[in-house]
């Protein structure tokens, strides 16, 4: 019985694995080109379910603030439609949409008092004084910052300001709210708090929420969902640990957390493993499941730097093994970094939790020592 | 840090320079003697005479009004210029227009002055109007330079406008033309106070082209004075001259007293 409770509410909270939802958001083959000939955002189909926090994640000129923008309507896309909870967005001025945005300036009015900033959008809607007042109270409530009515943005620290801006796209209580790098201004302490509390935010008010960030700590810690975008189009998407240990490319796998990529070529294609013949690792990889490829076909090999184990000794069998030199220790206290020049010359990288506070027999500096992994722990890619 | 003498030297020399015409006038303004350049003793008498002189009070009253006029004129004029450079994307003629718009500020009032009345004389004869020219000519020749000054003190303040703040309160309900009247005009609003003093202060001290197009009964105050003149100076200018000094002063002041006040908070934002 409380299985089965526990396995409803694990559905409930990911849409996106229930193939009869309804996405709330839906993205269907959207494109922008500007006047001056780049291609912004080509062909994106995106759906996004109520109550996600899904963000777009990418490197700057990826296209996800273009996206956004157009979601918002400060950008017409040039292909393809947007309709938010089944309306079609097209032609819907910014000012009719459903849809508010916390800029990444902020954007706060100078010449209004933090009261008047957050009551803007209410009075345009034409509340009630009364109701406004109380509203505006609500929400300096929600982002902690009660008694800040009569202040002036510039009056305010960044901290201060991002949260009068997230009150501020709120308080029309919007079906969607667009984040445009909201903790980007921050420090990298308030970040972690604010982080935290922008989550907190999101599940208290209900509000679906899309964020662009390039910072893919931040993606892995907010999302429900991420979308990495990579010059204009998705490269994948998927929930932050989907991403990071199922890459399904070498840009996405890159993009996310540090990675080792071994190239190699299949010489053993069998239904229950792969062997991968790699001249970088000089012994061969041999994965325990299948992969569609053709034979002969150069594969890419991508581990995490923490799913290398290093040893003195040799391992037994002839494979997922490579010998190298140790060239560098990086210590960063709760763990280290070891940097190993492998004997084909490619330097490659492997953490190791520090579970002792001091060690005799560590692995140093300059040792010659066998690097080994599971042959699952590693994701293999074909592009 | 110990300043060297030679910079105070300098100092007080710009000063007297810029400064030292200003206070013999003044100076001899309160002076009792009829030749302008011999002193005799202090007097207010110039001030009373100054008072009875209908043609000098009129004129300095008709130069105030046309300088108020063409000045708004010119503000709403030069704004909207200015708002179509920055905010519209592209469009045909942009840069031309930019050109333009700044091109009387280097041209030579004589070709100004003399371009406009062909202009109003020919419009006179196409379509009968302007009908004359007076009062009306002034102000429409001293609102297009005007307009000119305007639009490049509201172009930079408006480049500098992020527009990611207009964009939030067109996010946030408003319609363009509330985010334009909300957000737009009260945050560049020191270049408008700004640009409106600055093409008042230019029309009442303009000459030459009030020149051109004024016609009977309709000159200003400097025209007056340099007709006097010409007629040997009188004390009694230099009293008016005065008071329009004291109240540029009062005016630069407040001028002052607003942009700091407005100035504190934006400087930490």
């Amino acid at each position: 019985m409380a299985q089965a409770q526990k396995q409803k509410h694990a559905a409930d909270t990911r849409p996106w694995r229930d193939p009869n939802a309804i996405p709330f958001v839906r993205i269907e083959a959207v494109s922008k080109r500007f006047p001056n000939g780049v291609l912004a955002v080509d062909q994106v189909s995106l759906d996004i379910y109520k109550g996600e926090l899904f963000c777009l994640l990418g490197g700057s000129g990826s296209g996800k603030s273009t996206l956004l923008r157009m979601l918002a309507g400060f950008e017409a896309p040039t292909g393809g439609k947007i309709l938010i909870d089944g309306e079609d967005m097209a032609g819907v001025a910014p000012y009719n949409r459903p849809v508010n945005m916390m800029f990444q300036s902020y954007a706060l009015f100078p010449h209004m008092s933090v009261e008047a900033n957050i009551a803007y959008g209410l009075k345009r809607d034409g509340m009630a004084a009364n109701d406004i007042r109380s509203r505006v109270e609500e929400l300096l409530n929600l982002v902690h910052l009660p008694g800040y009515e009569k202040r002036k943005p510039g009056q305010l620290s960044g901290g201060q300001r991002q949260r009068v801006a997230l009150a501020r796209s709120l308080a029309k209580k919007p079906k969607l709210l667009l984040l445009d790098e909201p903790l980007g201004a921050l420090d990298k302490k308030l970040r972690e708090r604010t982080q935290y509390e922008l989550v907190k935010i999101q599940e208290q008010t209900g509000v679906t929420f899309i964020v662009v960030t390039h910072d893919q700590e931040e993606a892995m810690s907010l999302a429900t969902r991420i979308g990495v975008m990579d010059t204009g189009i998705i490269a994948q998407i998927g929930e932050p640990n989907e991403i990071y240990e199922f890459p399904n490319s070498r840009y996405v796998a890159g993009f996310i957390g540090n990675v080792n990529m071994f190239e190699g070529v299949v010489t053993e294609d069998e239904p229950d493993h792969v062997r991968i013949r790699c001249a970088e690792t000089v012994n061969d990889i041999l994965v325990p499941h299948g992969v569609s490829c053709a034979p002969d076909q150069t594969l890419w090999y991508a581990i995490r730097p923490e799913k290398l184990q290093i040893s003195r000794e040799r391992p037994e069998g002839d494979a997922n093994f490579a010998y190298g030199l140790v060239d560098e220790v990086v210590y960063l206290g709760d763990l280290s970094v070891y940097y190993i020049v492998l004997e084909s010359g490619m330097r490659i990288q492997a953490t190791k939790p520090n579970i002792d506070r001091w060690d005799e027999e560590n692995i140093r500096w300059d040792e010659h020592i066998y690097v080994t992994w599971e042959g699952a722990a590693g994701a293999v890619l074909t592009s | 840090m110990k300043r060297s003498p030679v910079l105070k030297i300098a100092t007080v020399l710009g000063f007297l320079f810029l400064y030292a015409p200003i206070v013999s006038l003044v100076v001899f303004s309160f002076n009792e003697n009829r030749l302008v350049t011999v002193w005799s003793g202090f007097s207010l008498k110039w001030y009373g005479e100054l008072f009875q002189n209908d043609q000098l009070v009129g004129a300095a009253i008709l130069s105030l009004q046309i300088a108020a006029v063409s000045a708004t004129l010119a503000l709403v004029l030069g704004t909207l210029a200015s708002v179509a450079l920055v905010r519209f994307r592209r469009f045909r003629g942009k840069t031309l227009m930019i050109g333009m718009v700044s091109a009387p500020l280097v041209m030579p009032d004589v070709i100004i002055g003399l371009s406009l009345l062909l202009l109003f004389v020919s419009m006179e004869q196409l379509i009968g109007w302007p009908a004359g020219r007076g009062t009306l000519t002034v102000i429409i020749a001293h609102a297009t330079f005007g307009m000119a000054y305007v639009t490049v003190v509201v172009q930079s303040r408006l480049s500098d406008l992020d527009i990611s703040l207009e964009e939030a309160a067109q996010d946030l309900g408003a319609t363009p033309a509330r985010v334009f009247f909300d957000i737009t005009l009260p945050i560049i609003s020191p270049a408008l106070v700004s640009g409106w003093l600055l093409s008042f202060t230019l029309s009442l001290d303009d000459l030459v082209i009030a020149s051109f197009v004024n016609g009977p009964g309709s000159s200003t105050l400097p025209m007056v004075i340099f007709s006097k003149i010409r007629r040997g100076v009188s004390p009694d200018v230099n009293a008016l001259a005065t008071i329009i000094i004291g109240l540029a002063a009062i005016g630069v002041l407040i001028a002052m007293l607003i942009a700091l006040r407005q100035g504190k908070p934006r400087r930490t934002a």
